[in-house]
Protein backbone atom coordinates (compact mmCIF):
# COMPACT_ATOMS: atom_id res chain seq x y z
CA UNK A 1 0.00 0.00 0.00
CA UNK A 2 2.60 2.81 1.25
CA UNK A 3 4.75 1.56 -1.96
CA UNK A 4 1.61 2.36 -4.44
CA UNK A 5 1.21 5.56 -3.31
CA UNK A 6 4.75 6.22 -3.30
CA UNK A 7 4.50 5.71 -6.32
CA UNK A 8 0.84 7.94 -7.13
CA UNK A 9 1.93 10.75 -4.62
CA UNK A 10 5.36 11.19 -6.80
CA UNK A 11 3.57 10.96 -9.99
CA UNK A 12 1.25 13.86 -8.46
CA UNK A 13 4.53 15.83 -7.67
CA UNK A 14 5.96 15.51 -10.95
CA UNK A 15 3.17 16.86 -12.58
CA UNK A 16 3.20 19.64 -10.64
CA UNK A 17 7.01 19.94 -11.39
CA UNK A 18 6.10 19.38 -15.29
CA UNK A 19 3.22 22.05 -15.58
CA UNK A 20 5.91 24.46 -14.20
CA UNK A 21 8.02 23.93 -17.63
CA UNK A 22 5.59 25.25 -19.42
CA UNK A 23 4.43 27.93 -17.48
CA UNK A 24 7.74 29.53 -16.60
CA UNK A 25 9.62 28.83 -20.22
CA UNK A 26 12.00 31.62 -19.27
CA UNK A 27 13.48 28.96 -16.91
CA UNK A 28 13.88 26.25 -19.56
CA UNK A 29 15.28 29.18 -22.21
CA UNK A 30 18.16 30.11 -19.75
CA UNK A 31 19.01 26.46 -18.68
CA UNK A 32 19.22 25.82 -22.77
CA UNK A 33 21.38 28.92 -22.97
CA UNK A 34 24.54 28.43 -21.13
CA UNK A 35 25.42 24.83 -22.44
CA UNK A 36 24.49 26.47 -25.95
CA UNK A 37 26.78 29.27 -25.25
CA UNK A 38 29.56 27.16 -23.67
CA UNK A 39 29.23 24.76 -26.76
CA UNK A 40 29.64 27.92 -29.11
CA UNK A 41 32.97 29.57 -27.13
CA UNK A 42 34.58 26.42 -26.53
CA UNK A 43 34.33 25.15 -30.28
CA UNK A 44 35.55 28.83 -31.43
CA UNK A 45 37.80 30.34 -29.28
CA UNK A 46 39.64 26.57 -28.15
CA UNK A 47 39.32 24.77 -31.41
CA UNK A 48 42.70 25.51 -32.75
CA UNK A 49 44.28 26.05 -29.63
CA UNK A 50 44.16 22.86 -27.98
CA UNK A 51 45.37 19.78 -29.68
CA UNK A 52 44.12 16.67 -28.75
CA UNK A 53 46.20 13.77 -30.62
CA UNK A 54 44.04 11.34 -32.65
CA UNK A 55 40.92 13.72 -32.14
CA UNK A 56 39.13 16.66 -33.03
CA UNK A 57 38.67 19.02 -30.04
CA UNK A 58 35.00 19.21 -30.70
CA UNK A 59 34.33 16.10 -30.40
CA UNK A 60 36.76 15.63 -27.58
CA UNK A 61 35.44 18.46 -25.86
CA UNK A 62 31.61 18.18 -26.50
CA UNK A 63 30.96 15.10 -23.67
CA UNK A 64 32.32 17.16 -20.94
CA UNK A 65 29.86 20.28 -22.08
CA UNK A 66 26.79 17.50 -21.25
CA UNK A 67 28.73 16.24 -18.27
CA UNK A 68 29.19 19.77 -16.82
CA UNK A 69 25.29 21.30 -17.73
CA UNK A 70 24.04 17.38 -16.52
CA UNK A 71 25.94 18.15 -12.96
CA UNK A 72 24.18 21.81 -13.08
CA UNK A 73 21.04 20.30 -11.98
CA UNK A 74 22.20 20.72 -8.88
CA UNK A 75 21.79 24.44 -8.72
CA UNK A 76 18.14 24.00 -10.01
CA UNK A 77 16.49 21.32 -7.74
CA UNK A 78 18.40 23.14 -4.87
CA UNK A 79 16.67 26.55 -5.57
CA UNK A 80 13.50 24.99 -6.26
CA UNK A 81 13.39 23.20 -2.78
CA UNK A 82 14.32 26.01 -0.86
CA UNK A 83 12.04 27.85 -2.66
CA UNK A 84 9.40 25.72 -1.98
CA UNK A 85 10.30 25.65 1.86
CA UNK A 86 10.59 28.97 1.96
CA UNK A 87 6.88 29.67 0.44
CA UNK A 88 5.37 27.25 2.87
CA UNK A 89 4.94 24.51 0.76
CA UNK A 90 7.12 21.59 2.09
CA UNK A 91 5.11 22.33 5.59
CA UNK A 92 1.93 22.17 3.33
CA UNK A 93 3.03 18.67 1.74
CA UNK A 94 4.47 17.49 5.45
CA UNK A 95 1.10 17.80 6.77
CA UNK A 96 -0.60 15.94 3.99
CA UNK A 97 -0.77 12.09 4.95
CA UNK A 98 1.45 11.79 1.70
CA UNK A 99 4.59 9.70 0.95
CA UNK A 100 7.47 10.65 2.20
CA UNK A 101 9.59 10.28 -0.43
CA UNK A 102 7.68 11.61 -2.99
CA UNK A 103 8.09 14.96 -2.68
CA UNK A 104 11.67 14.18 -4.00
CA UNK A 105 11.30 11.32 -6.49
CA UNK A 106 8.31 13.60 -7.96
CA UNK A 107 10.83 16.65 -8.57
CA UNK A 108 13.59 14.29 -9.49
CA UNK A 109 11.83 12.66 -12.21
CA UNK A 110 10.37 15.59 -13.66
CA UNK A 111 13.96 17.38 -13.61
CA UNK A 112 15.15 14.08 -15.39
CA UNK A 113 12.24 14.87 -18.16
CA UNK A 114 13.86 18.52 -18.13
CA UNK A 115 17.18 17.54 -18.49
CA UNK A 116 16.57 15.11 -21.32
CA UNK A 117 14.85 17.56 -23.40
CA UNK A 118 18.19 20.51 -22.77
CA UNK A 119 20.27 17.44 -23.77
CA UNK A 120 18.78 16.84 -26.96
CA UNK A 121 18.47 20.80 -27.79
CA UNK A 122 22.80 20.23 -27.37
CA UNK A 123 22.52 18.01 -29.33
CA UNK A 124 21.48 19.35 -31.86
CA UNK A 125 23.59 23.08 -31.24
CA UNK A 126 26.44 20.30 -31.79
CA UNK A 127 25.70 19.58 -34.50
CA UNK A 128 25.54 22.64 -35.64
CA UNK A 129 28.93 22.96 -35.18
CA UNK A 130 30.72 20.06 -36.63
CA UNK A 131 29.84 17.34 -33.37
CA UNK A 132 28.99 14.15 -35.00
CA UNK A 133 28.29 10.43 -32.82
CA UNK A 134 30.52 7.84 -35.02
CA UNK A 135 29.62 4.75 -33.01
CA UNK A 136 26.05 3.94 -33.84
CA UNK A 137 22.67 4.45 -32.38
CA UNK A 138 22.70 2.51 -29.54
CA UNK A 139 25.73 3.07 -28.14
CA UNK A 140 24.96 7.06 -28.49
CA UNK A 141 21.76 6.37 -26.99
CA UNK A 142 23.48 4.51 -23.87
CA UNK A 143 25.21 7.52 -23.26
CA UNK A 144 22.23 9.74 -23.47
CA UNK A 145 20.86 7.18 -20.88
CA UNK A 146 24.18 7.60 -18.91
CA UNK A 147 23.88 11.56 -18.87
CA UNK A 148 20.34 11.43 -17.53
CA UNK A 149 20.85 9.42 -14.31
CA UNK A 150 23.93 11.37 -14.01
CA UNK A 151 21.39 14.73 -14.07
CA UNK A 152 19.11 12.40 -11.36
CA UNK A 153 22.48 11.67 -9.04
CA UNK A 154 23.37 15.22 -9.04
CA UNK A 155 19.53 16.78 -8.30
CA UNK A 156 19.93 14.30 -5.44
CA UNK A 157 23.03 16.33 -3.75
CA UNK A 158 20.57 19.22 -4.43
CA UNK A 159 18.08 18.20 -2.63
CA UNK A 160 20.10 17.70 0.77
CA UNK A 161 21.31 21.12 0.23
CA UNK A 162 17.90 22.99 -1.04
CA UNK A 163 16.31 21.48 2.07
CA UNK A 164 19.51 22.56 4.06
CA UNK A 165 19.83 25.93 3.44
CA UNK A 166 17.83 29.19 4.50
CA UNK A 167 17.67 30.90 1.00
CA UNK A 168 17.08 30.53 -2.37
CA UNK A 169 20.15 32.70 -3.16
CA UNK A 170 21.95 30.63 -1.06
CA UNK A 171 21.39 27.65 -2.12
CA UNK A 172 21.90 28.46 -5.92
CA UNK A 173 25.30 29.33 -4.63
CA UNK A 174 25.72 25.87 -2.70
CA UNK A 175 24.56 24.00 -5.65
CA UNK A 176 26.82 26.15 -7.95
CA UNK A 177 30.17 26.93 -6.57
CA UNK A 178 32.08 23.45 -6.50
CA UNK A 179 30.41 22.28 -10.17
CA UNK A 180 33.16 24.31 -12.03
CA UNK A 181 36.44 22.71 -10.01
CA UNK A 182 34.92 19.36 -10.05
CA UNK A 183 33.91 19.44 -13.92
CA UNK A 184 37.28 21.02 -15.05
CA UNK A 185 39.32 19.06 -12.79
CA UNK A 186 38.96 15.76 -14.86
CA UNK A 187 39.86 15.41 -18.55
CA UNK A 188 36.93 17.15 -19.87
CA UNK A 189 38.37 19.79 -21.34
CA UNK A 190 42.36 19.15 -21.30
CA UNK A 191 44.08 15.93 -21.86
CA UNK A 192 45.14 14.17 -18.27
CA UNK A 193 48.85 14.51 -19.26
CA UNK A 194 48.47 18.03 -19.60
CA UNK A 195 47.97 18.42 -15.68
CA UNK A 196 50.32 18.50 -13.20
CA UNK A 197 51.22 14.83 -11.79
CA UNK A 198 49.60 15.34 -8.33
CA UNK A 199 46.47 16.88 -9.61
CA UNK A 200 46.61 13.40 -11.76
CA UNK A 201 46.03 11.38 -8.96
CA UNK A 202 42.85 13.10 -8.07
CA UNK A 203 41.52 13.45 -11.31
CA UNK A 204 42.06 10.03 -12.17
CA UNK A 205 39.18 9.11 -10.05
CA UNK A 206 36.85 11.65 -10.83
CA UNK A 207 33.40 10.91 -11.79
CA UNK A 208 33.27 13.55 -14.32
CA UNK A 209 36.62 11.91 -15.57
CA UNK A 210 34.50 8.53 -15.74
CA UNK A 211 32.22 9.75 -17.29
CA UNK A 212 33.99 12.01 -19.80
CA UNK A 213 35.98 8.71 -20.90
CA UNK A 214 32.53 6.55 -21.31
CA UNK A 215 31.09 8.89 -23.18
CA UNK A 216 33.69 9.56 -25.59
CA UNK A 217 33.69 5.15 -26.33
CA UNK A 218 30.16 5.36 -26.44
CA UNK A 219 29.85 8.24 -28.80
CA UNK A 220 32.68 7.73 -31.14
CA UNK A 221 33.94 4.42 -29.86
CA UNK A 222 37.73 6.32 -28.66
CA UNK A 223 39.71 4.95 -25.77
CA UNK A 224 40.22 1.49 -24.78
CA UNK A 225 37.21 -0.48 -22.90
CA UNK A 226 33.99 0.67 -22.59
CA UNK A 227 33.32 -1.69 -19.45
CA UNK A 228 35.71 0.06 -17.24
CA UNK A 229 34.88 4.06 -17.73
CA UNK A 230 31.22 3.06 -17.89
CA UNK A 231 30.84 0.76 -14.72
CA UNK A 232 32.73 3.67 -12.83
CA UNK A 233 30.27 6.20 -14.02
CA UNK A 234 27.56 3.72 -12.88
CA UNK A 235 29.39 2.77 -9.14
CA UNK A 236 29.01 6.66 -8.78
CA UNK A 237 25.56 7.71 -10.13
CA UNK A 238 24.07 4.55 -8.02
CA UNK A 239 26.30 5.56 -4.76
CA UNK A 240 25.95 9.44 -5.31
CA UNK A 241 21.84 8.77 -5.54
CA UNK A 242 21.48 6.26 -2.61
CA UNK A 243 23.65 8.48 -0.12
CA UNK A 244 21.62 11.86 -0.90
CA UNK A 245 18.16 10.78 -1.68
CA UNK A 246 18.47 9.15 2.26
CA UNK A 247 20.01 11.96 3.31
CA UNK A 248 17.34 14.48 1.87
CA UNK A 249 14.42 12.34 2.67
CA UNK A 250 15.73 12.59 6.39
CA UNK A 251 16.15 16.49 6.01
CA UNK A 252 12.86 16.56 4.62
CA UNK A 253 11.02 14.99 7.44
CA UNK A 254 12.69 17.64 9.29
CA UNK A 255 12.85 20.03 7.71
CA UNK A 256 12.24 23.50 9.91
CA UNK A 257 11.28 26.58 9.09
CA UNK B 1 -10.05 16.43 20.59
CA UNK B 2 -6.59 18.21 21.27
CA UNK B 3 -4.58 17.48 24.00
CA UNK B 4 -1.65 18.69 24.89
CA UNK B 5 0.95 18.44 28.09
CA UNK B 6 4.25 20.11 28.85
CA UNK B 7 5.31 20.67 25.56
CA UNK B 8 8.38 22.31 25.41
CA UNK B 9 11.09 23.31 22.31
CA UNK B 10 14.49 24.91 22.78
CA UNK B 11 16.42 26.17 20.05
CA UNK B 12 20.39 26.48 21.24
CA UNK B 13 19.77 29.11 24.29
CA UNK B 14 16.20 30.11 22.76
CA UNK B 15 13.08 28.63 24.45
CA UNK B 16 10.11 28.68 22.36
CA UNK B 17 8.47 26.79 24.31
CA UNK B 18 8.08 26.40 27.88
CA UNK B 19 5.95 23.78 29.25
CA UNK B 20 2.10 24.59 27.41
CA UNK B 21 -0.55 22.83 27.83
CA UNK B 22 -4.06 23.05 25.86
CA UNK B 23 -6.98 21.62 25.63
CA UNK B 24 -9.38 22.19 22.63
CA UNK B 25 -12.85 20.14 23.55
CA UNK B 26 -14.32 18.66 19.98
CA UNK B 27 -16.99 22.06 18.06
CA UNK B 28 -14.52 24.49 19.93
CA UNK B 29 -12.38 26.97 18.90
CA UNK B 30 -8.92 28.43 21.00
CA UNK B 31 -7.38 31.11 20.29
CA UNK B 32 -3.70 31.46 21.12
CA UNK B 33 -3.30 34.66 21.82
CA UNK B 34 0.41 36.50 21.87
CA UNK B 35 2.59 38.56 20.36
CA UNK B 36 4.95 38.09 17.48
CA UNK B 37 7.67 35.13 18.75
CA UNK B 38 5.90 34.22 22.22
CA UNK B 39 5.95 30.52 21.10
CA UNK B 40 2.34 30.27 19.06
CA UNK B 41 3.78 29.35 15.78
CA UNK B 42 6.09 26.51 17.36
CA UNK B 43 2.99 25.21 19.59
CA UNK B 44 0.91 24.90 16.54
CA UNK B 45 3.74 23.25 14.29
CA UNK B 46 4.17 20.83 16.99
CA UNK B 47 0.83 19.16 16.80
CA UNK B 48 0.29 18.23 13.31
CA UNK B 49 3.11 17.87 13.77
CA UNK B 50 5.75 19.64 11.56
CA UNK B 51 8.32 19.83 14.37
CA UNK B 52 9.25 17.57 17.61
CA UNK B 53 9.09 18.85 20.99
CA UNK B 54 12.16 18.75 23.15
CA UNK B 55 9.71 17.06 26.39
CA UNK B 56 5.37 16.70 26.08
CA UNK B 57 3.22 15.02 24.83
CA UNK B 58 0.04 15.47 22.72
CA UNK B 59 -3.27 13.82 20.94
CA UNK B 60 -4.97 15.14 18.26
CA UNK B 61 -8.53 13.22 18.03
CA UNK B 62 -7.09 10.60 19.89
CA UNK B 63 -3.89 9.64 18.21
CA UNK B 64 -0.47 10.00 19.73
CA UNK B 65 0.92 12.83 17.46
CA UNK B 66 4.62 11.70 18.11
CA UNK B 67 3.82 7.93 17.97
CA UNK B 68 1.29 8.16 15.13
CA UNK B 69 1.77 10.99 13.01
CA UNK B 70 0.41 9.32 10.06
CA UNK B 71 -3.08 9.03 11.56
CA UNK B 72 -2.87 12.70 12.69
CA UNK B 73 -2.32 14.03 9.47
CA UNK B 74 -5.44 11.93 7.88
CA UNK B 75 -7.58 14.14 10.29
CA UNK B 76 -6.22 17.63 10.37
CA UNK B 77 -6.00 20.73 7.76
CA UNK B 78 -3.39 22.99 8.54
CA UNK B 79 -3.25 26.08 7.02
CA UNK B 80 0.48 28.35 8.01
CA UNK B 81 1.49 31.79 8.05
CA UNK B 82 2.32 32.13 4.38
CA UNK B 83 -0.28 31.31 1.99
CA UNK B 84 1.08 27.86 0.80
CA UNK B 85 0.32 27.84 -2.30
CA UNK B 86 2.06 26.69 -5.87
CA UNK B 87 2.25 30.16 -7.45
CA UNK B 88 2.64 28.20 -10.98
CA UNK B 89 -0.34 26.12 -10.82
CA UNK B 90 -3.89 27.77 -10.74
CA UNK B 91 -6.69 27.98 -8.00
CA UNK B 92 -7.99 24.63 -9.25
CA UNK B 93 -4.79 23.13 -9.84
CA UNK B 94 -3.34 23.34 -6.44
CA UNK B 95 -6.61 22.24 -4.96
CA UNK B 96 -6.53 19.27 -6.94
CA UNK B 97 -3.19 18.52 -6.10
CA UNK B 98 -3.91 18.66 -2.70
CA UNK B 99 -7.11 16.49 -3.29
CA UNK B 100 -4.65 13.55 -4.98
CA UNK B 101 -2.26 13.68 -2.14
CA UNK B 102 -4.66 13.24 0.46
CA UNK B 103 -5.62 9.75 -1.61
CA UNK B 104 -9.04 11.34 -2.64
CA UNK B 105 -8.75 9.67 -6.28
CA UNK B 106 -8.80 12.14 -9.30
CA UNK B 107 -12.72 12.54 -9.50
CA UNK B 108 -12.96 13.23 -5.95
CA UNK B 109 -10.46 15.60 -6.27
CA UNK B 110 -11.53 17.99 -9.01
CA UNK B 111 -15.47 17.48 -7.37
CA UNK B 112 -14.03 18.90 -3.86
CA UNK B 113 -11.66 21.45 -5.38
CA UNK B 114 -14.90 22.53 -8.04
CA UNK B 115 -16.47 22.90 -4.40
CA UNK B 116 -14.15 24.51 -2.02
CA UNK B 117 -13.62 27.30 -4.64
CA UNK B 118 -17.44 28.02 -4.90
CA UNK B 119 -17.05 28.21 -1.53
CA UNK B 120 -14.58 30.72 -1.14
CA UNK B 121 -15.60 32.55 -4.00
CA UNK B 122 -12.51 32.37 -6.05
CA UNK B 123 -14.38 30.60 -9.67
CA UNK B 124 -14.02 33.63 -11.28
CA UNK B 125 -10.04 33.28 -10.98
CA UNK B 126 -10.13 29.78 -10.33
CA UNK B 127 -7.98 28.61 -13.78
CA UNK B 128 -5.82 31.29 -13.30
CA UNK B 129 -1.92 30.75 -11.95
CA UNK B 130 -2.15 32.29 -8.03
CA UNK B 131 0.34 34.55 -8.95
CA UNK B 132 -2.32 36.91 -10.10
CA UNK B 133 -3.95 36.66 -7.05
CA UNK B 134 -4.25 39.28 -4.04
CA UNK B 135 -3.24 38.55 -0.76
CA UNK B 136 -6.81 37.96 0.75
CA UNK B 137 -7.33 35.46 -2.30
CA UNK B 138 -4.51 33.66 -1.66
CA UNK B 139 -5.31 33.21 2.12
CA UNK B 140 -8.71 31.99 1.11
CA UNK B 141 -7.41 29.34 -1.39
CA UNK B 142 -4.40 28.69 1.10
CA UNK B 143 -7.63 27.90 3.70
CA UNK B 144 -9.30 25.90 0.90
CA UNK B 145 -6.66 23.75 1.07
CA UNK B 146 -6.63 22.77 4.21
CA UNK B 147 -10.19 21.67 3.85
CA UNK B 148 -10.26 19.58 1.38
CA UNK B 149 -10.10 16.23 2.79
CA UNK B 150 -12.89 17.86 5.63
CA UNK B 151 -10.39 17.36 8.59
CA UNK B 152 -12.24 17.41 12.01
CA UNK B 153 -9.57 19.59 13.18
CA UNK B 154 -8.39 22.92 11.50
CA UNK B 155 -4.86 24.65 12.61
CA UNK B 156 -5.08 27.92 11.22
CA UNK B 157 -1.55 30.07 12.39
CA UNK B 158 -2.25 33.68 12.00
CA UNK B 159 -5.20 33.24 9.29
CA UNK B 160 -5.80 37.03 8.97
CA UNK B 161 -1.68 38.60 9.24
CA UNK B 162 -1.19 41.10 6.62
CA UNK B 163 -4.76 41.29 5.17
CA UNK B 164 -6.82 44.28 4.42
CA UNK B 165 -9.49 45.24 7.19
CA UNK B 166 -12.57 43.63 4.40
CA UNK B 167 -10.38 40.36 3.65
CA UNK B 168 -9.91 39.55 7.44
CA UNK B 169 -13.61 40.31 8.00
CA UNK B 170 -14.52 37.79 5.30
CA UNK B 171 -11.40 35.77 6.65
CA UNK B 172 -13.77 35.84 10.20
CA UNK B 173 -17.12 34.96 8.05
CA UNK B 174 -15.26 32.00 6.75
CA UNK B 175 -14.01 30.38 9.98
CA UNK B 176 -17.44 31.10 11.59
CA UNK B 177 -18.95 28.94 9.39
CA UNK B 178 -16.29 26.19 9.64
CA UNK B 179 -17.18 26.19 13.53
CA UNK B 180 -21.09 25.61 12.82
CA UNK B 181 -20.13 22.68 10.90
CA UNK B 182 -18.66 21.34 13.81
CA UNK B 183 -15.20 22.02 13.36
CA UNK B 184 -12.66 22.10 16.46
CA UNK B 185 -10.02 24.70 15.75
CA UNK B 186 -6.98 26.06 16.90
CA UNK B 187 -6.30 29.51 15.82
CA UNK B 188 -3.28 31.68 16.72
CA UNK B 189 -3.69 35.53 16.69
CA UNK B 190 -1.76 38.53 17.45
CA UNK B 191 -4.94 40.67 17.21
CA UNK B 192 -6.81 40.91 20.28
CA UNK B 193 -10.04 41.29 18.59
CA UNK B 194 -9.79 38.95 16.29
CA UNK B 195 -9.26 35.95 19.53
CA UNK B 196 -12.52 37.71 20.80
CA UNK B 197 -14.70 37.28 17.78
CA UNK B 198 -13.61 34.15 16.99
CA UNK B 199 -12.49 31.86 19.67
CA UNK B 200 -14.88 30.35 22.48
CA UNK B 201 -11.33 29.90 24.93
CA UNK B 202 -8.54 31.86 24.73
CA UNK B 203 -4.98 30.95 25.79
CA UNK B 204 -2.47 33.79 26.16
CA UNK B 205 0.96 33.33 25.21
CA UNK B 206 3.76 35.35 26.27
CA UNK B 207 7.80 34.36 25.60
CA UNK B 208 6.87 30.40 25.53
CA UNK B 209 5.12 30.09 28.40
CA UNK B 210 1.11 30.22 29.09
CA UNK B 211 0.18 33.14 31.04
CA UNK B 212 -3.86 32.48 31.10
CA UNK B 213 -6.70 30.44 30.05
CA UNK B 214 -10.35 31.49 29.90
CA UNK B 215 -13.21 32.95 27.92
CA UNK B 216 -13.20 36.23 26.96
CA UNK B 217 -15.42 37.08 29.65
CA UNK B 218 -13.32 35.44 32.40
CA UNK B 219 -10.08 36.82 31.05
CA UNK B 220 -12.10 39.97 31.40
CA UNK B 221 -13.50 39.85 34.47
CA UNK B 222 -9.59 39.28 35.95
CA UNK B 223 -9.01 42.52 35.50
CA UNK B 224 -11.30 43.96 37.37
CA UNK B 225 -14.82 45.96 36.55
CA UNK B 226 -16.04 48.18 34.30
CA UNK B 227 -14.70 50.92 32.43
CA UNK B 228 -16.02 54.72 32.19
CA UNK B 229 -14.90 56.35 29.45
CA UNK B 230 -15.57 60.10 28.94
CA UNK B 231 -14.15 62.82 26.64
CA UNK B 232 -14.63 66.60 27.86
CA UNK B 233 -14.35 69.26 25.28
CA UNK B 234 -11.40 70.88 26.48
CA UNK B 235 -7.93 70.00 27.66
CA UNK B 236 -8.79 72.39 31.04
CA UNK B 237 -11.10 70.39 32.01
CA UNK B 238 -9.06 67.17 32.17
CA UNK B 239 -7.96 67.72 35.42
CA UNK B 240 -11.56 69.19 37.09
CA UNK B 241 -12.94 65.75 35.40
CA UNK B 242 -10.31 63.09 37.00
CA UNK B 243 -10.66 64.78 40.01
CA UNK B 244 -14.26 64.71 39.98
CA UNK B 245 -14.05 60.85 39.35
CA UNK B 246 -11.66 60.12 42.43
CA UNK B 247 -13.73 58.89 44.75
CA UNK B 248 -15.93 56.66 42.80
CA UNK B 249 -12.03 55.28 40.87
CA UNK B 250 -11.09 51.66 41.66
CA UNK B 251 -7.54 52.19 39.87
CA UNK B 252 -6.06 54.86 39.06
CA UNK B 253 -8.08 57.35 35.85
CA UNK B 254 -6.15 56.62 32.89
CA UNK B 255 -5.96 59.70 30.83
CA UNK B 256 -5.41 60.55 27.08
CA UNK B 257 -4.25 64.42 26.60
CA UNK B 258 -4.43 64.27 22.84
CA UNK B 259 -8.06 63.63 22.29
CA UNK B 260 -9.08 64.84 26.15
CA UNK B 261 -10.27 61.29 26.77
CA UNK B 262 -10.33 60.18 30.59
CA UNK B 263 -10.87 56.18 31.15
CA UNK B 264 -12.02 55.28 35.09
CA UNK B 265 -12.31 51.81 36.18
CA UNK B 266 -15.46 51.76 38.55
CA UNK B 267 -17.73 48.70 40.23
CA UNK B 268 -20.93 48.09 40.59
CA UNK B 269 -22.58 48.15 36.83
CA UNK B 270 -24.68 50.71 35.70
CA UNK B 271 -25.25 52.46 38.65
CA UNK B 272 -21.81 53.47 38.59
CA UNK B 273 -22.69 55.21 35.66
CA UNK B 274 -25.10 57.02 37.47
CA UNK B 275 -23.02 57.84 40.03
CA UNK B 276 -20.50 59.21 37.93
CA UNK B 277 -23.06 61.52 36.28
CA UNK B 278 -23.81 62.59 39.16
CA UNK B 279 -20.30 63.93 40.49
CA UNK B 280 -19.09 65.02 36.79
CA UNK B 281 -22.54 67.44 36.95
CA UNK B 282 -21.72 68.20 41.18
CA UNK B 283 -18.59 69.23 40.00
CA UNK B 284 -19.72 71.01 36.58
CA UNK B 285 -18.13 69.25 33.81
CA UNK B 286 -19.45 68.40 30.50
CA UNK B 287 -18.85 65.21 28.70
CA UNK B 288 -19.10 65.22 25.02
CA UNK B 289 -19.05 61.54 25.10
CA UNK B 290 -19.62 58.82 27.92
CA UNK B 291 -18.96 55.11 27.18
CA UNK B 292 -19.63 52.49 29.77
CA UNK B 293 -17.29 49.30 28.85
CA UNK B 294 -15.75 46.13 29.87
CA UNK B 295 -12.52 45.93 29.97
CA UNK B 296 -11.02 45.04 26.74
CA UNK B 297 -8.32 42.28 25.97
CA UNK B 298 -6.06 44.78 25.44
CA UNK B 299 -6.05 45.85 29.26
CA UNK B 300 -6.40 42.36 30.21
CA UNK B 301 -2.92 41.78 28.43
CA UNK B 302 -1.16 44.54 29.43
CA UNK B 303 -2.14 43.73 33.05
CA UNK B 304 -1.15 40.46 32.68
CA UNK B 305 2.36 40.69 31.09
CA UNK B 306 2.92 44.43 31.70
CA UNK B 307 3.27 45.28 27.84
CA UNK B 308 0.74 45.51 25.26
CA UNK B 309 0.33 43.04 22.01
CA UNK B 310 2.73 45.30 19.61
CA UNK B 311 5.43 45.73 21.34
CA UNK B 312 6.55 42.09 21.66
CA UNK B 313 7.91 40.08 24.64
Amino acid sequence: MSLSYAVSDSVVITRRHLKHTTRIPELLFFSVMQPIIFILLFTVVFANAIKIPGMDYKNYMMPAIFVQTMAFATTGTAAGFADDLHKGLIDRFRSLPMARSAVLIGRLVAEAARNTLTLFIMIGAGYAVGFRFQNGLLPALGGIVLLVAFAFAFSSIGTVIGLGVKTVEAAQMAGMIWIFPLTFLSNGFVPMTSLPGWLQGIVRYSPVTAMNNALRAMFYGHGQALASPALQSVVWIAGISVVFLFLGVRQYKKAAG
Amino acid sequence: MIVAEGLAKHYGKVTALDGVDLRVPAGTVLGLLGPNGAGKTTAVRSLPPLLRPDTGRATVAGHDVLRDPAAVRKVIGLSGQYAAVDEHLTGRENLDMVGRLFHLGGKASQARAAELLERFDLVDAADRVTKTYSGGMRRRLDLAASLVARPQVIFLDEPTTGLDPRSRLGMWDVIRELVREGATLLLTTQYLEEADALADNIAIIDSGKLIAQGTANELKAQVGGERVELVVADRSEVPKAVAALESLATADPVVDEDTHMVTVQVSGGTRALADVVRELDTAGVVAQDLAFRRPTLDEVFLSLTGHSTEEGS
